[in-house]
């Protein structure tokens, strides 16, 4: 159970190191430090306890449920191929750690540095010890996201922004592919945990999706560690800060690909498929990666190459998949981690000390900084394979599987050639690393007088290559143990013990190492000097860089495709848009209902009413009129829709729903008051105009008429079989029988929107809300055009004096109505819950009340006299319909929870005292805000160009008098 | 009756359609408001026609028709006023900011309807 926790604590302490480095101050560089340093080590003393456990071959797990529906389960696991990953991991970055304490410069902000660090060392972990193959890819794109952030941590460069972008493009890629790969095998396993999944082998490889699983599984691990043809992202990583660099590029991020390959070995490998494309992209890599790294000048640039070329080495053992391989595969895993760390933090140091990383100008350093030009040499040395170091001994590894025999295929039978042919130029690339920096005349016109760095930036150096040498020397005792541990852990508990020595004897792996080291040497010291001369980039191949292709891709994609994609199908025109979308509706229901719309046997009968059907008549006479007026005569046709509205309205009340009636005939006023507003505003259009009578003219609007009537047509078609069909049983009959039950109320419509549905009729008036504001955002900017400033041609002249009263009796009759409507729109709303009303027509009612005293009178004398203050109208109203919701919460009942029940008043009598009046109190006030605020702000722009016009003629009068 | 509801809704769904596609700001509006009612009225219409049987609990109603279709049309009414009123006030401002009320700004191709 401790473990359990522990666990827990393990991959959750570099998340809260995270959080605490991200608050320090900026030029904390001690504090941020330390607490890093600690946090790892604190991971490292809890991997002590894990050890025993592990070694005695048990799996720990610590598991909290997360999503358990969808099998998504923080669920964590260790066994001993993953406590020896974890260690280097937290060993590698307790190192990296101190080293970056030194190396950035006093002006880089540290909590962005440390805490992406730590945020990193976590997804690292947790990526890990996934015991869920989807919480797995979770902390795997984690890990994409935080080393995007960390290798653009210069984010001032533009190759470090460069960089990161490829970096997380190319790899998120993958972890999309790997997503999909994962989803689908936990789909053939039926589950999504990681201990499943892997004693799933055989089942997953006989399954018809496994070509496929294997392919994006592969796209994701190999993008991940740089494998060929995705290798391009990680020589553009390298802007990164150093220490990111020997984090990242060694122990960790492209670590997770080949650790993902292994791990899943048992799972997906050991397929014919799965050897060539992994053995044979593992080899490809492994050749491209030795080759390019010769021709590197850059030292990081080197050191990025050769790591390409290593991953390569890794990912072809984990495909030949034999135990001997998975082993070497591991213990590769270590040594080229600790080697290639100490490698980047002397590469570091010498571009720190030297102010350039370019061999071509770096020349005999061993004078000036011994100690690290012998660190560094040791750890060159490793990473060529010289006998008596690390790499030398899972090299021999390699070298020995590659020359056993496995399936006999071609690529098989090459893989020593193969080997040796790469090897060479690890040799060499590694040669000239130390001969061309360390050795040769002394340096001249450097950037920097180079000296020894203080000590503690080189002190992880030297921890790092003491591990070279120790396990290089003593292979058995030192990492034996943990390396057969991790080995049963992805292989199974019969897994025989290897035993890791360095003498063998004098076999063919050994003579491949000394070939390859003479050669190496051999090829250096010939080519020396073209290679210095010659481009960055080996002979011929230079030109094609993977990196100018992913280039061109992204410019396609991002920028030409789309263009041109707009260019072909786009249009900026709103029209045409229109169109293609009622065609697009008509084509899609038509191509769904053809041939399965169909009418009911015995329709549902409902007597042909003569009144109802003069009634429409006249309404189909007014659509019609409106449609053909809407042109020229736009007064004509806004009266006319009027008509058409009535006749909607009235068919709501012909058909039982009398709210409806009562708010569309409301709702019918006020838009056509707006309307009227709106009209003012706009361009005049009495006069024909020439071209409409051209052909074209003609023939679209022959087009759209032909649209217009299909589109009738078919709501006309669907709709009639709608209505005749029987009324299947709903959620209506739920409602019928619980509204008084359980909302209170008789009227059955008011009791779903303020109560039942009241969640969406608070949405609803939130929308209503941010409409009118738009409308009075829209407004603030409002300036009239010339034209309309002018005063109506009734308001002018000498008619202008005759008709200066002419609203004077409406007015005074409006004003008397005033109270009334007021009482009505009360009435309207109290009455809301039982009978036809409620807070939206009771808030149009009111709206209308206000409306018509602007309408019947001066503006300046209803503003003097009443003052309606619309904003805070729907604010209260907003906040009081919410405080009704919240309420609820105060007696534990979920959001917007309605209580109701009769108060006895005096005089008055039974009064409903439902919650949900409230809420119907707020959104009456919203409505009469809303609404009021719509018209009287588009009211108000004729007093504001009455206001333009009064600056405006004195100025012209003072113009012509001058 | 079923089939003279049909037709008006198709009706009004025709004039909406015609207008929406028309090249000037107002019946634009106009068009909008008509599919609205379309819209709302074969909504409504989902909960079938059924003459004098509002959906207010009653002792001696016979029957009610189904009240949710009205409660959605109900707030559907209200927010499309809101979107005519924002579309009046863009036509204004479009006719404001460019010295005509073509729907579409920038329409040199296509002069005149």
């Amino acid at each position: 159970m401790i473990e359990q926790n522990l666990i827990l604590v393990l991959v959750m302490l570099p998340f809260l190191g995270a959080v605490i480095t991200a608050t320090l101050p900026v030029n904390a560089h001690n504090a941020a430090a330390w607490i890093s340093g600690l946090v790892l080590a604190a991971g490292l003393a809890l991997m002590a306890v894990f050890h025993a456990p592990v070694a005695e071959g048990r799996i720990l797990r610590g598991v909290v449920q997360w999503v358990p529906a969808l099998q998504l389960n923080l669920s964590f696991r260790m066994d001993g191929f993953s406590w020896l990953f974890v260690t280097l991991v937290l060993a590698i970055g307790v190192l990296v750690v101190i080293y970056a304490r030194y190396y950035l410069l006093k002006t880089d902000p540290v909590p962005r540095f440390y805490s992406f660090l730590m945020a990193f060392t976590g997804a690292m972990l947790g990526m890990l010890l996934s015991g869920n193959i989807l919480l797995l890819v979770v902390f795997w794109e984690l890990t994409s996201v935080v080393s995007f952030l960390l290798i653009g941590y210069w984010y001032q460069g533009q190759a470090a922004r460069d960089g990161a972008r490829m970096a997380l493009i190319v790899t998120a890629i993958g972890g999309l592919c790997l997503m999909v790969a994962m989803l689908i095998l936990g789909q053939i396993v039926g589950s999504n945990d990681l201990d499943r999944v892997l004693g799933s082998g055989d089942l997953i490889r006989a399954h018809p999706l496994y070509p496929l699983v294997l392919a994006l599984f592969l796209i994701g691990a190999f993008t991940k560690s740089a494998q060929f043809p995705f290798h391009f992202w990680l020589p553009g990583a390298m802007a990164a800060p150093t220490p990111v660099s020997a984090f990242l590029h060694s122990a960790t991020m492209v670590k997770a690909g080949v650790f993902l390959l292994i791990r899943f070995s048992p799972a997906l490998g050991g397929t014919e498929a799965w050897f060539y494309a992994v053995t044979g992209t593992g080899m490809a890599t492994l050749i491209l990666g030795a080759v390019i790294a010769l021709f590197r000048h850059d030292l990081k640039g080197l050191l990025a190459y050769s790591t390409i070329s290593h991953l390569g080495l890794i990912t072809a053992l984990a495909g030949i998949g034999s135990k001997g391989a998975i082993l070497a595969a591991i213990f590769h895993i270590v040594n080229h981690a600790v080697f290639k760390a100490s490698l980047f933090m002397a590469a570091g140091i010498i571009d720190h000390e030297t102010g350039t990383r370019d061999m071509r100008r770096l020349s005999g350093l061993m004078r000036l900084i011994p100690l690290t030009g012998t660190l560094a040499i040791v750890a060159a040395a490793a990473m060529a394979g010289v006998p008596m170091l690390n790499g030398f001994i899972s090299k021999e590894m390699f070298f020995a599987e590659a020359v056993d025999w496995h399936n006999g295929t071609w690529l098989d039978n090459s893989l020593p050639y193969l080997a040796t042919f790469a090897s060479i130029f690890a040799v060499a690339y590694s040669l000239r690393f130390i001969a061309t920096v360390f050795f040769g005349p002394p340096p001249v016109d450097l950037p920097k007088e180079p000296h020894e760095p203080t000590p503690w930036l080189r002190r992880p150096v030297e921890a790092l290559v003491l591990i070279c040498l120790v396990v290089g020397m003593m292979p058995g005792t030192t990492l034996g143990p943990v390396l057969n541990q991790a080995a049963r852990a992805v292989l199974g508990p019969d897994t025989p013990h290897f035993d890791i020595a360095v003498w063998h004897g004098f076999n063919l792996p050994l003579q491949m190492s000394l070939v390859a080291l003479l050669m190496g040497a051999l090829l250096y010291l010939v080519f020396a000097r073209q290679i210095a001369a010659g481009p960055e980039g080996p002979p011929l191949l230079h030109r094609i860089r993977a990196q100018r292709i992913y280039e061109r891709l992204l410019l396609a994609l991002s920028w030409r495709l789309p263009r041109l994609l707009h260019q072909r199908i786009g249009t900026e025109k709103l029209q045409p848009q229109l169109r293609i979308l009622v065609l697009l509706a008509l084509t899609f229901a038509a191509a769904v209902l053809w041939r399965q719309l169909a009418y009911a046997t015995e329709p549902l009968a409902n007597p042909l009413s003569p009144a109802f059907a003069l009634m429409w008549l006249v309404g189909a006479a007014c659509a019609l009129g409106a449609a053909w007026q809407a042109k020229y005569h736009r007064f004509a046709a806004l009266v006319l829709l009027g008509g058409a509205g009535l006749m909607t309205c009235l068919t709501f009340a012909w058909f039982s729903a009398p709210d409806l009636a009562v708010t569309q005939l409301l709702v019918e006023i006020v838009t056509t008051v707006l309307l009227l507003l709106g009209l003012r505003w706009l361009p005049k259009r009495r006069e024909e105009i020439a071209e409409d009578q051209m052909l074209s003219a003609r023939l679209r609007r022959l087009r759209d008429f032909v649209i217009a009537a299909a589109a009738g047509l078919g709501i006309a078609l669907v709709s009639y079989a709608v209505m005749t069909r029987p009324l299947i049983p709903n959620i209506g009959d739920w409602f019928l029988r619980n509204a008084y039950k359980e909302g209170g109320g008789t009227n059955v419509v008011n009791v779903i929107l303020v109560d039942f549905r009241a969640f969406d009729t608070f949405g609803e008036i939130t929308v209503l809300a941010v409409v009118g504001l738009t409308v009075y955002a829209l407004l603030r900017r409002f300036r009239p055009a010339t034209e309309s400033t002018n005063q109506p041609e009734q308001q002018r002249g000498e008619a202008a004096a005759a008709l200066q009263d002419y609203l004077t009796v409406p007015g005074v009759i409006l004003r008397w109505m005033f109270p009334a409507m007021i009482v009505v729109s009360a009435y309207f709303f109290m009455r809301g819950h039982d009978l036809p009303g409620g807070g939206f027509s009771a808030g149009v009612t009111l709206a209308i009340a206000f409306l018509v005293q602007y309408l019947g009178s001066n503006v300046r004398w209803v503003e003097a006299r009443l003052t309606v203050l619309p904003i805070r109208w729907m604010g209260f109203g907003l906040l009081i319909a919410g405080a009704t919701g919240l309420g609820a919460g105060l007696f534990g009942y979920p959001f917007l929870t309605a209580h109701a029940r009769y108060v006895d008043l005096p005089l008055i009598g039974q009064v409903p005292a439902a919650t949900a009046m409230l809420f119907d109190l707020g959104v009456y006030a919203l409505v009469v805000g809303a609404t009021v605020l719509m018209l009287i702000a588009i009211a108000h722009q004729s007093l504001r160009s009455a206001r333009l016009r009064d600056q405006d003629t004195p100025e012209a009068e003072s113009k012509e008098a001058a | 009756m079923n089939l003279l509801i049909a037709v008006t809704i198709g009706l009004l769904t025709a004039c909406g359609v015609y207008l929406i596609l028309r090249l000037r700001t107002f019946p634009v509006i106009l068009g909008l408001t008509f599919l609205s009612y379309a819209v709302n009225i074969f909504i409504f219409i989902s909960g079938r026609l059924a003459p004098g049987l509002p959906p207010i609990i009653d002792k001696a109603a016979p029957g009610y028709t189904d009240p949710l279709p009205q409660a959605l049309v109900l707030t559907a009414i209200v927010i499309s006023f809101g979107m005519t009123a924002v579309l009046v006030l863009m036509a204004i401002g479009a006719h404001l900011g460019a010295g005509h009320d073509r729907v579409d700004l920038r329409d040199d191709a296509e002069a005149g309807e």
